[in-house]
């Protein structure tokens, strides 16, 4: 029997369900009995602010001149209550990352970088650093579960604060620095022990459910005598019924983050299977906001994947009044930068994949609190780079807006979208592009 | 001559809590006014909360949630009972309940110390970072959960897992404990523990009303400080 008389084989074919990223982490599972941990946020494909596109100004819209006619980007938060509401030139503002998590240059270029451009940065699950107050022109302190390093100064020091109910990448999980990461002064500001391993409450200690939330934010109000905006942030999962609860709590700005949005560590699982993407939380959030007469008295900061001024401008468009960055931001800082990837081979990894945040062996210095690798990064320069990005994706947002006719990035409407795919349109409320259909909207 | 006063009266069914608290955040290092007497509180809320100042504040009746939260220097004494989360996240100072507390007393406090005369309810002391609280009558379920640092007296009974996570804070319990959380241990009472827990209610003011070897102690067993697969039944 010669080659010519062989039957016809299969080719070798790789399942769809079982992977091989899902059968490498079988093996993983079944070596080390012990749940994948890692940072960032979700990598799986998301109906996303990609499935959705701008209709331009035509016979029927006009389009402002994109060198010479005025399109205003500033935006206020915490009108609702706050004696100081905080105004910002530019609706992109920077998440709540802690220190410890990040190191403490880290902190201190996020804080530089903002303050540049004229927006805001935000602390984290370990208090205020110095650094970063002392860089930050608007600083928002983070209110949490742990209450690690809480005290009544940097309460006052703070420009507003945010009581932080969940995020995105993990609603109803408590924040998770390991062991690596538990430095001297992180463990200090913490009132931890050194080393351990440290889980943070997944709730609040002293109080529970909406009516206690309001109780709790009176008393914030009272010790700040009533000048610091008071924002709540929640993961999505429930947006109408949570941005509804917050207002009734006495919220001034709602934050809601999306499955998309980074964290510095939690279990794989949590953070690919919990929550729904930032796509299609915006619209139920708007809406409850809407139902109780308060969208654009009560602020919404919307956030879970924003990489650019188009996401801005859709989430804009989709009735938000600001966005937050933190994995863009840090990817702008030098975060899983080609240049280190010799490092990242030696970890095992890739730039680009790199999210083994929890080890604190970041080759770029910035989610580690090794003195070495934090050296690494230079704060003024990388600063200067979350800076430049922060300024083009507000160019890029002004771009649209003047495409579709509009003199400030607020005036972007849902009227102005049109979306790719039938879950996207579902999900942002826009019609499917072409037709004038709404899935999950009117009768059939 | 006349003389300057030291001691001013609110009375709450004619003075809003807003004006009440910003005047007591107003104090100065200087201030003459160092003795306030809050009448007709009826439960309100975040009473005398954020006080920076070394005065006294005595509230004739019982308080609501968040009374004398995040306090720094000074003493508040609260002649009735109180709601949630008495003098949480308190820095440093007194504050002295002569009735019973509702949940989260004394959570998260950083410093300073909290008596209670009566009774608390469940997590009292949760995440509890630096503070002394005294709780002459008992306490609650998952009381010092997560406790940090600091040290829980409480010369009656615990209920269910006490120190449940416990950090490195120090629990004392002359009566029952119901139960005890993960990694939560009792340890032995020797003399140094002895002497330290007197000194902690001599400090109280309450050193003579208890025999300090009536008094067991407990803490961490640390063994759930760094993840191990072998503990996950723990969680």
């Amino acid at each position: 029997m010669n080659e010519h008389s062989r039957p016809p084989q299969t080719v070798p074919r790789l399942s769809a369900t079982f992977d091989p990223a899902t059968m490498a982490e079988i093996r993983r599972a079944a070596a080390t009995g012990i749940y994948d941990i890692r940072g960032g946020g979700t990598k799986r494909k998301l109906p996303h602010f990609d499935d959705l596109l701008f209709l331009g100004a035509s016979i029927s819209r006009y389009p402002l001149e994109g060198y010479r006619e005025k399109c205003g980007t500033d935006v206020v938060l915490g009108t609702r209550y706050a004696k100081k509401p905080i105004h910002l030139k530019t609706p992109v503002t920077i998440a709540g990352m802690s220190f410890g998590a990040l190191s403490a240059q880290a902190k201190e270029a996020l804080g530089r970088g903002a303050s540049m451009i004229g927006t805001s940065t935000t602390t984290g699950d370990g208090g205020m650093t110095p650094e970063e107050r002392g860089q930050s022109k608007t600083l928002v302190y983070q209110y949490l579960p742990s209450r690690y390093g809480m005290n009544p100064d940097d309460l006052r020091r703070a420009d507003a604060i945010e009581v932080v109910v969940g995020q995105g990448a993990k609603p109803g999980g408590g924040g998770m620095l390991l062991g690596q990461k538990i430095s001297p002064r992180v463990a200090k500001m913490r009132c931890l022990p050194e080393g351990i391993d440290q889980r943070s409450a997944c709730r609040h200690p002293d109080w529970t459910g909406p009516d206690d939330l309001e109780i709790k934010i009176e008393e914030l109000r009272e010790i700040t005598d009533w000048e610091k905006p008071i924002y709540v942030k929640v993961g999505a999962s429930r947006p109408y019924y949570d941005t509804a609860l917050a207002v009734k709590a006495g919220a001034d700005v709602v934050v809601l983050d999306g499955m998309q949005g980074g964290t510095a560590a939690t279990q794989d699982v949590f953070i690919e299977h919990v929550g729904i993407p930032i796509l299609a939380a915006i619209r139920p959030a708007v809406k409850a906001l809407q139902d109780l007469g308060m969208h654009r008295k009560v602020q919404l900061i919307v956030s879970g994947g924003i990489r650019s001024g188009a996401d801005m401008a859709k989430a804009l468009a989709l009735g938000a009044d600001a966005v937050a960055i933190g994995t863009a931001a840090l990817i702008a800082l030098g975060d899983n930068d080609p240049r280190w990837e010799a490092e990242y081979q030696k970890l095992g990894t890739t730039a680009g994949a790199y999210d083994d945040w929890h080890e604190g062996r970041d080759p770029a210095g910035i989610t580690t609190q090794d003195p070495d690798l934090a050296k690494r990064l230079d704060p003024e320069l990388a600063g200067r780079r979350l800076a430049n990005y922060l300024a083009v994706m507000t160019l890029e947002c002004q771009t649209i807006a003047r495409a579709a006719g509009k003199s400030h990035v607020h005036n972007l409407e849902p009227e102005d979208l049109v979306a790719l795919s039938i879950e996207a349109a579902a999900m942002a409320g826009v019609p499917l592009a072409g037709t004038n259909w709404i899935p999950g909207q009117g009768s059939f | 001559m006349n003389t300057i006063p030291t001691s001013q009266t609110v009375d709450l069914a004619t003075v809003s809590l807003r004006e009440l608290n910003q005047s007591l955040h107003r104090l100065g290092d200087r201030t003459n006014l160092s003795h306030w007497r809050i009448l007709n509180p009826r439960g309100a809320h975040a009473l005398a909360c954020g006080l920076d100042a070394d005065v006294t504040v005595e509230v004739d009746g019982d308080a609501g949630y968040y009374c004398a939260g995040m306090n720094k220097r000074a003493t508040v004494i609260v002649h009735g009972n109180v709601g949630i989360g008495v003098a949480e996240n308190m820095m440093s100072g007194r504050v002295y309940v002569k009735g019973d507390a509702s949940q989260a007393a004394g959570a998260t406090g950083q410093g300073g110390l909290l008596v209670v005369d009566g009774n608390t309810s469940g997590r009292c002391g949760i995440s509890m970072k630096g503070i002394d609280i005294v709780v002459k009558g008992s306490i609650g379920p998952m009381s010092a959960f997560m406790a940090q640092a600091g040290s829980l007296v409480v010369f009656g009974d615990a209920g269910d897992a006490l120190g449940d996570s416990i950090y490195e804070a120090r629990l004392f319990v002359r009566g029952t404990v119901k139960s005890l959380g993960a990694d939560c241990i009792e340890k032995p009472m020797k003399d140094q523990h002895r002497a330290e827990l007197y000194a902690k209610l001599k400090e109280a003011g309450v050193a003579g009303e208890v025999d300090v070897g009536e008094f067991k102690r407990y803490g961490s067993a640390r063994t759930l400080y760094n993840f191990h697969v072998d503990n996950a039944s723990a969680y």
